[in-house]
């Protein structure tokens, strides 16, 4: 298995009573009760009756969901362990109700060798809570300019490669680093953006940016990047991941090259879903990220993507930074917004309850598609798989608190909101990750 | 006026119309004066924060603090903690423990102003966000006008230049447009923002256009902004074609540039020296529209704030509050 | 509940002839008026210099320059008790301000204002005079002397002295500004 997890702790034995067991990929949708023996799921069913040697936990009818899987975290360990280490970050991944996450090698040393990565394991063997599968670089301390240690890294352990946050600007070395990557049958997850034509931006360009006098990102930074890289892609035929696709121009490009054949996923971001360029009018830094917050007319084609299926994975870009860093002026403040402990319960609530997306469509996206991509476990609720669920309330309104995130970071762009679907256990890997105090 | 003074937005028309009243009935005259001084600010300190070189709105702001008699510190970038990498955040903290009436704020960065005051108690003017606004360049302009043309609503301004990393362009459309004036823009596209339709302005690529106008408001060409991007074919190019003369200039129309002025680039030396153009005119009123906007920024919020306390105060030594007001009060 | 009581103290009539009576005065105690200068405090000290300065010429044969002082900046409360005052003359802004027409220096300047009360408002009108220049006299002519000094200002002409409470109000109305000329007392009354 290549997600690792800290094996600590008893495994759950328990009976959840009367949940509303949902999972589309098992077909499931009925009110019942599971028992979990020892991590696994022994029973599912009202006849089970047991609980004989565990506890029972009343569900009350809320939801049981296949626990989520991100493919696209910043857990900032090795370097920035101020803003983020393996056992905060997967700490605020299963107050998520994520109970796996690909973290990104944009560390301080990058991921770009065996040795960083094997440390990086042995870490998440002693304090993740949540199931941590790790991309390897695809250059050189992200230069750029030379292949990492690709196929040491897929050894040692590595789910993809990727330079998130540094985009391979060299079709030469991208071209390179997908026929290296087919050798050990592994995906590459790319940041598509063109820098020459993103350079010294600080949020999308367009009407709201001209207004503001900031520096604009465009769109045709991401296209441009987008329509390259999946060229590139479909002549090598190789598997590729789209990370936080923010444009509607990307979607087109997206159907066109899985037309020609290509196997590609892609990601959004809840942010991107559910927030346009008008909320960086305030200039709070808490709405500035890479890609950046694009027109609303971007954001409704991105929601109608992720209904529609081209948008098949949802992954938070959780990146964390410490509170001095985003107290400082917009353009001043370094990219990026923590979002694992908000994802499920923003996007529930701004698009399930509001009927622009079904629920099986957002759970397969934050589980079984993103498990898939990656080769992670896929969460399954079923007779006689490991326990890796979550139960979320979606009754209950709460605000989101940001002192009350488990995170060490607190640079969300949702503070305040008052939502739905509030997680209130989540079981990982067997065990039990997660628990709200009155569970 | 509120509290701070961040964005021309910050005011309405008639809140920009009272305060160049002020400007022009008590602050105008004062540099005729033996005595150039008036005694308002006494006792009051502002701080005059540049992390921007500046000569001619840093020299107003000082000039127009000390003529209020409020005691006037300036903070350079180059001589303040700043260079050994303080935060923003933390040096306005400091300064803030100096209690100061007024921060006046130039910076690089927009939205620093409204940044720096979350973190003081002193009223906070722009004196100018990176590319994002300037009002009180803005504000002294509207007055030049007004002294001018009297009428400002349906005058016509063409602003020429590079509008892409202009802050007074910013200002000026918004605050011109709110004064019922007509603004037309006069650039080559790269010096153009895109989503420039959103400012409300018109758009214009030659200087053709001009024939329309009353104003013509030149910019500075930023090349300092511009980096290593190539944003235009050449300076030679852009000056061919978008350096104002006076044979662009006809009969009464006025010419206005916030300055520094660069001669041969976006204004001809000719009409930079002519008495078409109002520059003079308009650091003229630069000084007495700051003045009146550190007098304003005090007393409105003085004033509002014991409105506040005492809603019915009695006993004013000059009572000339409108007898009607009152006698509906009982 | 409290109501607010509004009683006419000098009407019309006896307005007109105080302001007659103020003048002979001034000539009377000013023998050589050529160096003289009437400075009204804006805004209805400026009606009253007006009217003082065309009765002085009447009787004496001369002109009198009359000059116009906005003491705002000067006064002592930018920030403090009195800023309604200054409210509400910011929110509408009168679009004159001082207007001294001729040269303070070594004149004899008879300052003019409808109430006399604190004496700020006087303190705060010296200060400013004294920043065009330096006058070799200062006097003061004031309509209602209604008490409650809170500085060392004694008034060189009084119309007509009201004692009054804190709590009142006297306001002069004039017909250049008002449409009427009196003198009104204010006064809440509780019930």
């Amino acid at each position: 298995m290549k997600a690792t997890i800290a094996k600590k702790g008893t495994k759950a034995t328990m009976t959840i009573r009367d949940a509303h067991l949902f999972d589309p990929v098992q077909g499931l949708d009925t009110v019942t009760d599971v028992v979990l023996e020892k991590g696994m799921i022994a029973r599912i069913g009202k006849s089970a009756g047991g609980g004989k040697d565990g506890r029972v936990l009343k569900a009350d009818g809320r939801l049981l969901l296949p626990g989520f899987v991100d493919p696209h975290v910043h857990l900032r360990a090795p370097g920035r362990e101020d803003e983020e280490d393996i056992a905060s970050g997967t700490r605020a991944a299963a107050s998520g109700g994520y109970v796996a996450v690909c973290a990104m090698p944009n560390t301080d040393p990058v991921a770009d060798n065996a040795a960083v990565l094997q440390s990086l394991i042995e870490q998440a063997e002693a304090e993740a809570v949540v199931r941590v599968a790790f991309m390897g670089a695809i250059s050189h301390g992200l230069d750029g300019e030379r292949l990492s240690d690709m196929w040491d890294l897929a050894d040692a352990g590595a789910v993809a490669f990727t330079d998130d946050g540094s985009p391979v600007d060299s079709g030469g070395l991208l071209r390179a680093a997908f026929r290296a990557a087919e050798l050990v049958g592994l995906p590459l997850s790319l940041h598509c953006e063109d820098r020459t034509l993103s350079d010294r931006g600080h949020m999308n360009e367009g009407g709201v940016s001209a207004e503001l006098g900031l520096a604009g990102i465009p769109c045709v930074a991401e296209t441009a990047a987008v329509a390259r890289d999946l060229d590139i892609a479909v002549f090598e035929g190789a598997r590729v991941h789209v990370a936080h696709v923010s444009c509607a121009g990307s979607l087109g490009i997206i159907r066109a090259a899985r037309d020609r054949g290509a196997t590609i996923t892609c990601e959004a971001t809840p942010h991107h879903l559910l927030l346009s360029d008008e909320a960086v009018r305030g200039l709070d830094t808490g709405f500035k990220m890479n890609p950046p917050l694009r027109g609303e007319d971007d954001r409704r084609a991105l929601v109608a993507a992720l209904a529609g299926g081209t948008i098949d994975c949802i992954g938070t870009d959780h990146a964390p930074h410490a509170g001095q860093e985003k107290e400082v002026p917009f353009e001043e403040a370094p990219f990026g917004v923590i979002g694992l402990e908000t994802a499920f319960a923003m996007l529930y609530t701004e698009l399930v309850e509001d009927g622009d997306v079904p629920l099986e469509t957002l759970v397969t996206a934050m589980s079984a598609n993103p498990a898939r991509a990656f080769g992670l476990p896929l969460p399954a609720i079923a007779e006689g798989e490991e326990a890796n669920l979550c139960l979320v309330d979606t009754e209950q309104e709460f605000n989101i608190e940001p002192d009350r995130f488990r995170s060490k970071s607190r640079n969300t762009p949702f503070a305040g909101r008052r939502v739905k679907g509030q997680v209130r256990l989540t079981i990982a890997a067997g065990r039990v990750a997660f628990r709200e105090e009155n569970v | 006026m509120n509290k701070n003074l961040l964005s021309i937005n910050d005011l309405s028309r008639e809140e920009i119309e009272s305060i160049l009243v002020t400007a022009a009935k008590d602050f105008l005259e004062l540099p005729k004066r033996d005595i150039k001084k008036v005694p308002t600010l006494r006792g009051r300190t502002v701080i005059d924060l540049f992390y921007e070189k500046s000569t001619r709105t840093s020299t107003s702001f000082e000039l127009a603090g000390k003529r209020l008699s409020a005691d006037v510190i300036n903070v350079k970038a180059d001589s303040s903690a700043m260079g050994k990498g303080e935060s923003l955040k933390d040096t306005v903290l400091t300064l803030n423990a100096y209690g100061p009436d007024i921060i006046v704020i130039r910076h690089p960065h927009v939205g620093a102003p409204a940044f720096i005051a979350r973190y003081t108690d002193a009223h906070v003017i722009n004196a100018g966000d990176g590319k994002g606004g300037h009002p009180t360049q803005c504000l002294l302009d509207i007055f030049s006008l007004k002294q001018e043309y009297g009428e400002l609503d349906g005058l016509k301004v063409a602003m020429v230049g590079d509008i892409l990393h202009s802050r007074v362009a910013r200002s000026n459309i918004a605050g011109f447009r709110k004064m019922g004036m007509e603004v037309t823009l006069i650039a080559p596209p790269p010096l153009l923002p895109r989503g420039v339709e959103s400012l409300g302005a018109e758009v214009a690529y030659s200087l053709d256009a001009l024939a329309g106008v009353d104003v013509v408001y030149l910019l500075r060409m930023q090349k300092e902004r511009h980096g290593d991007s190539g944003m235009i074919p050449s300076l030679r190019e852009y000056i061919a074609r978008y350096c104002v003369g006076r044979r662009h200039i006809s009969g009464d129309q006025r010419v206005l540039h916030p300055g520094p002025i660069n001669r041969g680039v976006e204004i001809e030396a000719e009409l930079a020296d002519s008495g078409e153009n109002l520059i003079l005119q308009q650091v003229e009123a630069g000084l007495a529209v700051r003045m009146a906007i550190m007098y304003r920024i005090i007393v409105d919020s003085a004033a509002a704030s014991a409105e506040a306390l005492e809603a019915g105060a009695a006993g004013e030594d000059r009572a000339d509050a409108d007898i009607k007001n009152i006698r509906a009060v009982g | 509940m409290s109501g607010l009581f509004v009683k006419t103290v000098v009407p019309a009539d006896q307005l007109g002839r105080t302001i007659v009576r103020i003048a002979h005065e001034i000539l009377e105690k000013n023998q050589d008026i050529s160096n003289l200068a009437l400075v009204g405090i804006l805004t209805r000290g400026v009606h009253l210099a007006r009217r003082l300065a065309d009765h002085m010429e009447q009787f004496a044969g001369q002109e009198l320059p009359v000059g116009e002082l906005d003491i705002s900046l000067y006064r002592d409360d930018v920030a403090a008790r009195g800023s309604l005052t200054v409210r509400s003359r910011l929110t509408h802004p009168e679009v004159r301000g001082t207007n001294l027409p001729f040269s303070v220096d070594e004149k004899t300047i008879v300052l003019v204002d409808d109430v006399l009360f604190t004496g700020r408002t006087i303190r705060a009108a010296i200060d400013a005079l004294f920043d065009y220049g330096r006058p070799s006299q200062i006097q003061l002519a004031v309509l209602v002397d209604r008490g409650h000094r809170e500085l060392p200002i004694r008034p060189d002409y009084v119309g007509k002295n009201l004692p009054t409470s804190q709590d009142q109000r006297i306001n002069v109305h004039l017909r250049e500004v008002d449409g009427v000329d009196e003198v009104v007392l204010e006064a809440v009354e509780d019930e």
